[in-house]
């Protein structure tokens, strides 16, 4: 009798246990495949990524030729500006392979350099005009076909479009050692450009700061000042019940239809100009309200009652309660809030699109009523260009974005961490 | 706690400085896809040359920039709008109605609409007729009836060309590029069948109701024009039905606007064919190839000189009314107007735009 019991029993644990190990294998199973998938994504990006931060550069012999650029050393400033730079590259090009001569040819030859050359050498001019006359090596900005051939195409990873003739030159010109990569400030000090050797994020990251801000300042106070009504001052009534529904069903809300209840409020109807990270601020910030005031609720929630009991006890009043207990108490858990909040606006760019700033903009912004992109539209629009050296580009950009997005983060888990008390 | 609040005092006034807003300062640019690569160069170049801001440029499609373009004038409307085909008699009159009243046309250049395949796939030499075999949702039988699309490879469609699965990736329905796809190669390919060519040639009544019952299509859709148009139908607004719907079982598939992509799908898929602008092509000639139509392959001279027949005008139009007060409109319609941008040698050529052969005249105003 005890025996078939004890066997029963033994038979049991052992299908227990095994259930258990499963159950703990499919845990392990599941993480490891989020792992896989997040070493995948992230590795895919960094490999694609990391050539855009190195820049190809050729140096070459300039010969500050006054003939050529048309005014001398002694000429005022205005005029070293719009002399004639771009005839200058091209003539250093043609001086370094004569035995290129037809037109045809030297069209072809030109495009071995960025057309930003020419400005390079503008700004080397302009700050010391002693130059003209002079001769000078000077390393000069690569096009970016040969920056995608020296970067990948000799050894056979792609092959890019530069011409054989095209090929050949650079061939020459690397052997001479005067071909090399250095670091790209281009990638983060230029604004966007159809040039993919010169386009840079800082127009995206202003853009998006400068939205953020806009979202913080508008959503955090008043997602505060509602958090805190409703949960201090709020009878609990059908009104208020019904409110609460409406704020959690706001949340689910797809980001698009801010997108075009900002296009038809703000722009339509309060006119402000389109494009501007002022008008996207104000259509995040709607996406973002919800967010932050149930995330502020939560943290009022979490202030312990006896608090609040002992402050009205000594005899102060509810708005003394509420302002000298209660917020500074909930304020990391409000903030830790918010910015997850706006990480998540980060991100966004359905709605921008509803209201123009998903556009071409060459000048980074310098204020809200500039028109501004922002870094995931940047991301998209560079994705979407023929150029083949925006793809690692947009790689790169993303990359920018997480940095962003990990910094947020942070901040968040500092601040919770920092400020946080615990009971 | 006070450091938080401080900053974030600190941030409020940052964003309080810059002044209220002025009158704009930039040009502001909306329309085609197509037209946009072109319009962002000679915007950046713009911006460089001269002391003017650069233009803003944002893309919307064709018909999405005309409905910003016409809504009305004044700073909070854009000035130009670029546009992959000629605009609407229905946009000049909704122009016309919210005061937009002088309208300038420039004509930019000429844009070839390609279909490529992977570079180590079959080569393809196609006719308009074999394009519209293959991808109209209705095509004659043997009888001569309309029935359902029933090629499945391209064989069936020609025996001349390889036996491989119909496969085709192209734009959406709002993209400019399929409108002109379809008004180019489908109805081309459709004239070429001698059915739908007399259909298109018969007149409303009685002509066109015999064609379309030895097609077999049922009166239904003649009645049905007439209650939304208030007229009989005549034969060339069938065939335009006809020769305008894509088949639907999956032979045709939507890849979105993002033309990298659909080079991205055909470089991993020999088999199928894609659908996209000559610039594409261009820029990525080491991975596809494009397939000949009608034995001319889509090359910047045979577009040039109308040869190859899926091509198409681009332009863009310009607001007379903001001429005045928005700085550098002529400006910018002066440079890209330039030889050294959109002519024989220009910058626009270098990223796949055709030139308007010479002398022909590009700018008009809009009647």
């Amino acid at each position: 009798m005890t025996d078939s019991v004890r066997k029963t029993v033994r038979d049991n644990l052992k299908k227990r246990y095994r259930a258990e190990r499963y159950f703990r294998w499919f845990g392990v199973i599941s993480v490891g495949f989020g792992l896989l998938c997040l070493v995948a994504l992230f590795g895919d990006i960094f490999s694609k990524g990391i050539g855009a931060f190195r820049q190809t550069a050729v140096e070459l012999e300039v010969f500050f030729d006054p003939d050529v650029l048309g005014v001398s050393a002694s000429a005022e400033e205005a005029k070293i500006r719009t002399a004639n730079f771009d005839g200058l590259y091209k003539a250093v090009l043609r001086e370094r392979f004569p035995e290129v001569t037809t037109r045809g040819d030297r069209r072809v030859l030109y495009r071995l350099l960025s057309t930003e050359a020419a400005f390079d050498l503008q700004a080397l001019s302009m700050a010391n005009p002693d130059l003209i006359g002079q001769t000078r090596k000077i390393w000069l900005l690569a096009d970016d076909d040969v920056d995608m051939y020296f970067k990948y195409g000799r050894s056979g990873e792609q092959v890019g479009r530069l011409s054989e003739a095209q090929q050949a030159w650079a061939e020459q010109l690397i052997a001479q050692g005067a071909v090399k990569t250095r670091f790209n400030t281009g990638l983060f000090t230029n604004g966007d450009s159809r040039d993919p050797e010169i386009a840079g994020v800082k127009g995206a990251v202003l853009g998006s700061l400068f939205t953020l801000m806009v979202t913080f300042l508008i959503s955090f106070p008043v997602g505060v000042a509602a958090a805190i009504y409703l949960e201090e001052f709020a009878p609990k009534n059908k009104l208020t019940d019904f409110i609460e529904v409406n704020i959690n069903n706001l949340a689910a809300v797809p980001s698009i239809i801010f997108g075009l209840l900002g296009l038809a409020v703000f722009i339509n109807y309060f006119g402000v100009p389109r494009s501007v990270p002022l008008v996207g601020g104000l259509v995040l910030s709607l996406m973002t309200l919800p967010t932050v005031i149930i995330s502020s609720r939560a943290s009022i929630t979490a202030v312990p009652p006896s608090i609040r009991e002992a402050a009205l006890g000594i005899g102060a009043s509810k708005v003394q309660v509420v302002l000298h207990h209660v917020l500074p108490l909930a304020m990391p858990g409000m903030l830790t809030g918010a910015i997850i909040g706006m990480a998540r606006a980060l991100g966004e760019t359905a709605p921008l699109l509803m209201i123009g700033m998903v556009a071409f903009i060459i000048d980074p912004p310098s204020g809200v009523l500039d028109p501004a992109t922002v870094l995931p539209v940047q991301i998209y629009l560079w994705a979407d260009s023929a150029e083949r050296a925006f793809t690692e580009r947009t790689s790169a950009a993303i990359m920018v974005l997480l940095v962003f997005l990990i910094v947020m983060n942070g901040l968040a888990v500092w601040l919770r961490s920092r400020l946080e008390t615990r009971w | 706690m006070k450091r938080v609040i401080c900053s974030v005092v600190l941030a409020a006034s940052v964003v309080s400085t810059p002044g209220i807003a002025g009158a704009r300062d930039y040009i502001s640019v909306v329309g085609s896809s197509t037209v946009y690569p072109f319009s962002t160069v000679v915007a950046e170049r713009f911006g460089r040359v001269t002391d003017f801001r650069s233009p803003k440029v944002e893309s919307t499609g064709s018909g999405g920039g005309f409905k910003l373009f016409c809504a009305g004038v004044g700073e909070n409307t854009p000035d130009i709008t670029n546009a992959s085909r000629a605009i609407k008699g229905s946009e000049i009159e909704l122009c016309a109605s919210n005061g937009v009243a002088e309208v300038e046309q420039v004509l930019v250049g000429y844009d070839g609409i390609v279909m490529a395949n992977a570079i180590d796939a079959p080569v393809f030499e196609l006719s308009l007729k074999d394009v519209f075999l293959a991808l109209a949702k209705q095509v004659p039988d043997t009888s001569g009836k309309l029935v359902d699309n029933p090629n499945s490879t391209w064989a069936d469609v020609n025996a001349s060309l390889p036996a491989i699965r119909i496969e085709v990736l192209g734009p959406p329905p709002t993209s400019g590029t399929r409108d002109a796809f379809v008004e180019l190669a489908m109805e081309g390919g459709a004239k070429m069948v001698d059915s739908l060519a007399n259909l298109r040639a018969a007149n409303a009544g009685d002509e066109t109701v015999a064609i379309m019952s030895t097609l077999g299509l049922s009166a239904s859709i003649a009645q049905a024009f007439e209650n939304s148009k208030g007229k009989a139908p005549t034969g060339a607004d069938i065939f335009v039905q006809i020769a305008h719907a894509i088949r639907e079982d999956g032979a045709y598939i939507e890849a979105g606007e993002n033309d990298n992509l659909i080079v991205q799908k055909l470089a991993a898929n020999p088999n199928a064919l894609g659908i996209f602008g000559f610039s594409f092509l261009e820029e990525n000639a080491d991975k596809v190839k494009g397939a000949s139509i009608d034995g001319r392959v889509p090359t910047f001279e045979a577009i040039s000189a109308s040869e190859y027949p899926v091509s198409r005008p681009l332009y863009f139009y310009v607001k007379k009314a903001h001429m005045g007060t928005i700085p550098g409109i002529q400006e910018y319609v002066d440079e890209f107007l330039r030889d050294a941008a959109s002519g024989d040698e220009g910058y626009l050529v270098d990223r796949g735009l055709i030139p308007v052969p010479l002398g022909e005249s590009r700018v008009e105003a809009v009647k």
